[in-house]
């Protein structure tokens, strides 16, 4: 209190930063807009090249607006590239990970946190730091146990767990459940402790105080976390490029790869089929954007 | 507690501050009835057999591989190889210290360029401007997108003949036209720049949650105190900041490790893009599989990944295990 009434001239200065009039920030304003404009060309340039058939980019060049502009390219990945199928081979492969992956990782985040048991922080340290592994540690045992788990041909036409959906759905489950495990777990330990005490007293066993009270409250980290493993495991490039061997069953961030030789002379398809790809994402990102934002949050806000 | 975490949580259900001290550890064990028992065994059990099995089990394997000479084809040609495959890379494997640079030097550049603009964007997007929203989404968009799709994206606008830059630099269709992500000499930097279109969004994303999260009395006491903003920023705000920069420097360090995806749709990691992640690859899908020398590889890796992990759980962790 002395110093403020000591010094009335910074006052204002604070009073004026603190926002009582609108500062101007024409610099930060001129520089935020060169960067977004920068950040913009790639994805822009993609969609232009995209919406361009080869044929007037042959004819007048790529760095032309001269020629027709239509879906085409789009339509042809689609139904000749084969988008289709690995979008929808994306779709079977990323729902079965995120349900499974967050249904382990909540039983075990309500183990660990719930419950007091000595092993908790053990258990906990073991499953984030087993996500924060860079993958290709693991890639040469994984392809190899897959490779050598036989199992019959009714089931897998490679005879093992190569080339099947459920290894990667398995190794993407694993991966990822430590990183949930560990949200989770911090979510839960924020639940005030005397729900479940309140339930333990009316003869609640431990699955009802799960399923009939942490569950329910814990919707929002669900839905913060589901939007980001939707992201992750849709974008996920590394695991079906060790373990799918045949081009048809691949998940459309892996297959793109393959189109890049195919249409080495067919920028405006490849520039089509990288759009498709980005589009789910997007959408995603313009649906639950704040469920996005708040799932990364969380695995990083507590140090 | 994370601020975040608080403010998704109902009101009502949440742990007041503090109040977990009441709680005593063996009252709530004896009340565990033998049914509660098996639940929370299966609970603990099934994910954690999980974890050991797909996670923990093939990362000793990587170790106990790396000193094995193995084709891969049958189990019992696996033969004992003594540091013969840590010699070969060291020595005679011509991609592994090219390697070894290039996750340093893409540290180097994520560290000094591609964090302090993530920053550098926060720090002016967290100021009341118009527009802020809008910008934020722009630069979080390409957060968004794989490596991989990065990788395809800036191919197109890289590209010798029909590339943006190139016409922009107005060298296309010229001899001086640059194959920005074909020319070993300039590819890596290529490579990085197209990371950092990625890292500086998340590295912002973050930043904005941790900048709104420092009191802001603690501004308007440093402005009191005649601090201009430069100096309130580093010398108050930016400390303020510790769990988010930590979190941050795991990241940065963890993401030049899993470098993976964008040199592997380039070219596979060859040529000027040689990385770690890559060479394991190389070695494990190539021809003549040489699983020994690829799990080599792998540990190499996995120590050096070791260092940021412990520093990140020993910070975390490290709390609760005193208490």
């Amino acid at each position: 209190m002395s110093t403020t009434t000591a010094r009335p001239g910074t006052i204002d200065t604070a009073a004026l930063r603190s926002g009582s009039r609108p500062k101007r920030h024409y610099g930060t304003h001129i520089f935020l807009t060169v960067m977004a404009v920068m950040w913009l060309v790639p994805l822009g340039w993609s969609l232009f090249t995209a919406l361009r058939p080869v044929a007037s980019t042959n004819e007048h060049g790529y760095f032309s607006l001269a020629g027709d502009f239509n879906f085409d390219n789009f339509i042809q990945a689609w139904t000749q590239g084969g988008f289709a199928t690995y979008f929808w081979n994306s779709i079977i492969l990323t729902v079965p990970a995120v349900l499974l992956t967050l249904f382990l990782a909540s039983l075990m985040a309500f183990a660990v946190s719930r419950v007091n048991w000595k092993f908790n922080v053990t258990l906990l340290i073991m499953f984030t730091a087993g996500n924060l592994l860079p993958p290709q540690v693991l890639a040469a045992p994984l392809f190899e146990m897959a490779k050598h788990f036989e199992v019959p041909y009714t089931f897998s036409d490679s005879g093992n767990m190569l080339n099947t959906y459920i290894i990667v759905i398995a190794v993407n489950t694993a991966f990822q459940m430590g990183f949930c495990t560990f949200v989770l777990s911090n979510y839960m330990k924020a639940l005030s402790a005397d729900l479940t005490e309140a339930a333990l007293v009316d003869g609640a066993g431990i699955w009802r105080q799960y399923r009939e009270i942490i569950m329910p409250l814990c919707r929002p980290a669900f839905a913060a976390l589901g939007t980001l493993q939707v992201i992750f495991i849709y974008n996920d490039y590394f695991w079906p490029l060790i373990f799918i061997q045949s081009g048809n069953r691949l998940p459309i961030t892996t297959a793109i790869n393959n189109l890049q030789g195919e249409f080495l002379s067919n920028y405006n398809l490849l520039a089509a089929g990288a759009v498709i790809t980005v589009i789910p994402t997007l959408v995603i990102y313009l649906l639950l954007q704040r469920q996005f934002v708040a799932g990364l949050t969380l695995g990083s806000s507590k140090g | 507690m994370s601020s975040i975490a608080q403010e998704l949580i109902p009101p009502e259900a949440r742990e007041p501050r503090g109040g977990r001290i009441r709680r005593t550890k063996g009252g709530r064990v004896r009340r565990l009835s033998r049914r509660d028992k098996v639940v929370l065994s299966l609970m603990v059990g099934i994910p954690t057999l999980i974890e050991l099995a797909m996670v923990w089990l093939p990362m000793l394997m990587s170790v106990g591989l790396s000193f094995t000479r193995w084709n891969g084809l049958d189990l019992g040609d696996i033969r004992p190889a003594g540091g013969e495959n840590y010699q070969f890379i060291s020595q005679d494997y011509p991609p592994f210290w090219p390697a070894v640079q290039h996750n340093m030097l893409w540290l180097l550049f994520l560290a000094l360029i591609a964090t302090p603009l993530g920053l550098l964007l926060a720090v002016l997007l967290d100021q009341n401007i118009r527009g802020s929203k809008i910008y934020q989404s722009i630069f979080f968009a390409p957060v968004m997108l794989s490596l991989a799709l990065i990788g395809i994206i800036w191919q197109l606008f890289y590209q010798r003949d029909n590339g943006l830059l190139n016409f922009l630099l107005g060298t296309a269709g010229t001899p001086q036209a640059v194959d920005w992500f074909g020319d070993s000499s300039v590819n890596i930097w290529a490579a990085m720049i197209a990371a950092t279109w990625r890292h500086a969004g998340y590295v912002m994303l973050l930043y904005l949650a941790g900048l709104k999260g420092v009191d802001p009395s603690l501004k308007e006491a440093a402005a009191i105190d005649g601090a201009s903003a430069v100096q309130t920023f580093f010398r108050v705000v930016f400390p303020a900041m510790r769990p988010i920069n930590i979190v941050i420097v795991v990241i940065t360090i963890i993401e030049s490790l899993r470098a993976f995806d964008v040199v592997y749709v380039i070219n596979r990691g060859t040529n000027g893009l040689e990385m770690l992640s890559a060479l394991v690859i190389q070695n494990l899908v190539g021809e003549g599989q040489v699983i020994g020398v690829g799990s080599a590889l792998a540990v190499v890796l996995l120590v050096i990944s070791l260092v940021p992990i412990v520093f990140y759980l020993s910070r975390t962790f490290g709390k609760e295990n005193k208490a």
